[in-house]
Parts: C-alpha cells; sequence; structure tokens
C-alpha cells in the first residue's frame, strides 16, 4: 500500500543549517549532509533543503552542498530557495537533487513552471504555495509569505497542475509557527481539486496533528522542521503513533 | 567491471551514488564495447520511452543491450524498455519481457504519477530482503502487468510487476537508488549475480 510520507526541512544559510540544534545522536546538527543523513536513518520518507540566503554567490555553494547530500543520503529529497529561472535548476539536478520546489518566481513568471516540466519532467517540480486567510479566500502571498499577491490557493494550485507542476507543497502562512496543526481545510480541499500529491506544510506541534492532515486533510505527505530539529518529536515515534491510529506509513 | 549505461536518462547520477555508497566499483559509459565487455550492466531510467528508445537506436545502444549475456539490471524507465512496447507515445522497446507497458488509470481517485513509499511482495527470489523490510520509493506512470516473469508484485490501483526477471535480465520498477537501505539490499543482491 503507497504510504503517506514524513518530510524533515532545513533551512540552509550559507552552507549551513539553521535553527538545527538539539539533536543528541549527531556532531554537528549545523551540518546539512550529517543532519539530512541522521533524518534517513531515523525514517524520514523525503528531505526538503531550502536555501534561505539564496544570492548568486551563495547559489554554488549551495550546488556544491546539494551534491554533498546527494552522494550521502540514500532517500529522495528536494531543494529550493530562489529559484527563478532553468539555469538555475539545471546546476542543482546535475548535483542529484531529486526535486526542485519554485515559489516566488512562478507567480511572477507561472511560464517557468512549464519550462521546468517540460525541461526535466513533472516529477521534478514542486509548487510551494504559501497563502493565508483574507476574508473569506485563501490569497497567495509570496517572498516568505510577506508579499500579497492577486492569485488565490486554489485556482493557482490548479493552474499548476495544469501548466505541469508534479506535487503541490502548501503552507498556511496563518498556521505557520503557531503549533496549533496544519490547516486542514484548505488542504482536504485541495486534494478533491487535483490529481497530483499535496504536502502539507505550517503547524505541525504535536503527533495528532499529522494524523489530522492526513485523515481529515487528506494530504499524502506532511512536512516540518522545528518540531523535528529541537528533537521534540522523533520520526519514529511519530510513524508509529501513524500506524497505531490507521495510516499507512513506511516503518 | 559494473557498467552503468550512460545516456539521456535522469537518474544516473543518483545510481552513481548509490553504487558509491556500497563502494562498487564502475563506469558510466556509452561506449558499446565497455558495455560488452563489463561484468555486470546497469540500465537506469527516467525520462519518457520514445525519445528515450530513439536515443538508444541512433547510438546503436538498442542491439548492444538486447544481445548482453551478463546480468543486466533495469530500473524504472530502464526496466519499461526492456518489455515489448509501451503505451507511452506507442514505444516499440527491447523486447527482452513480451509485455505492454500500461498507464495507470485511477479508479477512485487515485493520484497519478504512483510516487512515493510502497511495498514489495516477493514471488520469486533474486532479491534477498526480509520479508518484513519491504518498502521501496516509486515514481512512474506507467506499470508492467504481473506476467510469469514477476519477482514481486506491488499494489496500486491494481496488482503490478515491481520486480521481473528473465534469465539474466533483471528489472525494478522502484528506484534501489533512492530506496534507503532496503534499496542498497537490492542493489547487492544483483551484484551478487553471476
Amino acid at each position: 500500500m503507497l504510504t503517506k510520507r514524513i518530510i524533515p526541512c532545513l533551512d540552509i544559510k550559507d552552507g549551513r543549517t539553521v535553527k538545527g540544534i538539539n539533536f543528541v545522536d549527531i556532531r554537528d546538527a549545523g551540518d546539512p549532509v550529517e543532519l539530512g543523513a541522521a533524518y534517513a536513518a531515523q525514517g524520514a520518507d523525503e528531505l526538503v533543503f531550502l536555501d534561505i540566503s539564496a544570492t548568486n554567490e551563495n547559489r554554488k555553494t549551495f550546488a556544491s552542498l546539494v551534491k554533498e547530500i546527494a552522494t550521502h543520503v540514500n532517500i529522495p529529497f528536494t531543494v529550493g530557495g530562489g529559484i527563478t529561472s532553468i539555469s538555475d535548476v539545471a546546476p542543482l539536478l546535475e548535483a542529484g537533487a531529486d526535486k526542485v520546489s519554485i515559489n516566488s518566481a512562478s507567480v511572477k513568471d507561472p511560464d517557468l513552471i512549464d519550462d521546468l516540466a517540460k525541461a526535466f519532467g513533472s516529477q521534478f517540480v514542486v509548487l510551494a504555495i504559501d497563502a493565508r486567510k483574507v476574508g473569506n479566500q485563501w490569497i497567495v502571498h509570496t517572498h516568505g509569505g510577506t508579499q500579497p499577491t492577486d492569485k488565490k490557493l486554489f485556482s493557482w494550485a490548479k493552474e499548476g497542475q495544469s501548466r505541469g507542476a508534479g506535487e503541490i507543497l502548501f503552507t498556511s502562512m496563518d498556521h505557520d509557527g503557531t503549533r496549533q496543526g496544519f490547516a486542514v481545510d484548505p488542504l482536504a480541499k485541495l486534494h478533491e481539486l487535483l490529481s497530483i500529491p499535496v504536502i502539507a506544510s505550517g503547524g505541525a506541534g504535536n503527533m495528532q496533528h499529522f494524523l489530522e492532515a492526513f485523515i481529515m486533510g487528506k494530504a499524502d505527505a506532511a512536512l516540518a522542521a522545528s518540531l523535528f530539529h529541537f528533537g521534540e518529536l522523533k520520526i519514529s515515534d511519530l510513524k508509529k503513533y501513524l500506524q497505531n491510529n490507521g495510516v499507512p506509513v513506511r516503518v | 567491471m559494473i557498467a552503468v549505461i550512460k545516456y539521456n536518462a535522469g537518474n544516473i547520477r543518483s545510481v552513481a551514488f548509490a553504487l558509491e555508497r556500497l563502494s562498487i566499483e564502475f563506469t558510466v559509459t556509452d561506449h558499446p564495447e565497455e558495455i560488452q565487455k563489463a561484468d555486470k550492466v546497469i540500465f537506469p531510467g527516467v525520462g519518457e520511452a520514445s525519445s528515450t528508445m530513439k536515443y538508444l537506436q541512433d547510438n546503436k545502444l538498442d542491439r548492444v543491450i538486447k544481445e548482453l549475456k551478463q546480468p543486466v539490471l533495469g530500473i524504472c524507465l530502464g526496466m519499461q524498455l526492456l518489455c515489448s512496447f509501451s503505451e507511452e507515445n506507442n514505444t516499440t522497446c527491447l523486447g527482452i519481457f513480451d509485455q505492454h507497458v500500461k498507464l495507470f488509470k485511477p479508479v477512485k481517485k487515485e493520484k497519478v504519477p504512483h510516487m512515493g513509499w510502497n511495498s514489495l511482495t516477493l514471488t520469486n527470489g533474486w532479491i534477498d530482503i526480509d520479508v518484513n523490510e519491504q518498502y521501496v520509493y516509486f515514481v512512474h506512470s506507467y506499470y508492467v502487468p504481473v506476467n510469469t516473469n514477476t519477482s514481486a508484485i506491488t499494489e496500486y490501483i491494481l496488482p503490478f510487476s515491481s520486480a521481473m526477471k528473465k534469465d539474466n535480465f533483471y528489472a525494478v520498477q522502484f528506484h534501489p537508488e533512492k530506496s534507503s537501505t532496503i534499496g542498497e539490499k537490492v542493489l547487492q543482491s544483483f551484484l551478487n549475480k553471476s
């Protein structure tokens, strides 16, 4: 049976993991390669590495980091952060990334999705959407959720799918950082609307939140960062809990 | 020496990294002679069937692959291209396995591609893994039906062939190079063949 995926997300700045502290079983929690390998060993199904310092100079550092990750990590991983063109993506795939995530640049230039899907295949393209609820509408925001756009979550996700995105990574800015649970209702609606997988992001605070994202939100995968990085929740414990509650997971 | 066939496939680098992790010596090559004289050959693949077949034909690799006598492992699209025909752009393939590769048709909102970790049920034994460690990573929209050459079955929408074997040809639909320690054992299972 196809299992639900648990995905730790690592923010990278100048080649180092941000927020990665408090990990007891590894020597250097700031080392993305070691942290990624540790997550893989704990049972993570995929990893996401976001380059939050994405400047041109840092991009080269990031590509060589991606190669290190690909050498040492034996599960699939996605890289993203500041990608604006095919020429940004090629070196990352060349270095061994399995997927890339695109966000702000695709809102400004939606053809980027088509171009990447044509050049590398839909399975390489993860469309990340940050949205928050304004009145009754889920409004897409860019630049780390700071800038509202004229796009709405559901129509933009659908458009992304038809342009060739292989997955949608939906972050609710209203839930992100609150640790009060994932945005279950829009997740369920995305599941109804789309025929590509949806990754839930933003709001994970405990194991029950993951269960809700999978059962009520019908998400295919769930992503979290600090909850895992601070060692508050072990992936192996989370997976046992999900399995005991009837969610198919890889254990 | 292990030869990894070099062509326009997306996962050659990942396969190479996985072999490095296993400390296996290998070469990535599209030279017919180098492929022919290798002890074992890995035929990776991520991409589209018709353009990949055309590339193989243009580089005369189609005949080279078909005539190999040493153990050959097809991975993902590599496995599909070892079949006789693919529905993906109605492509005539290499014909080692007398099977038609079919497109998944969702029946109750299942998503296509089949992407993520799914389990194997082994049906004949070239893959040496324990029955309780069975999850491997898949990304594919087309599948090979269960047949007499099937070595492992996976269920998604319907039961399909997740691994096959015929004579010296081995094949897996999943990505052992991305399937954690189990994938490494699958690769090792193949590398142990002679």
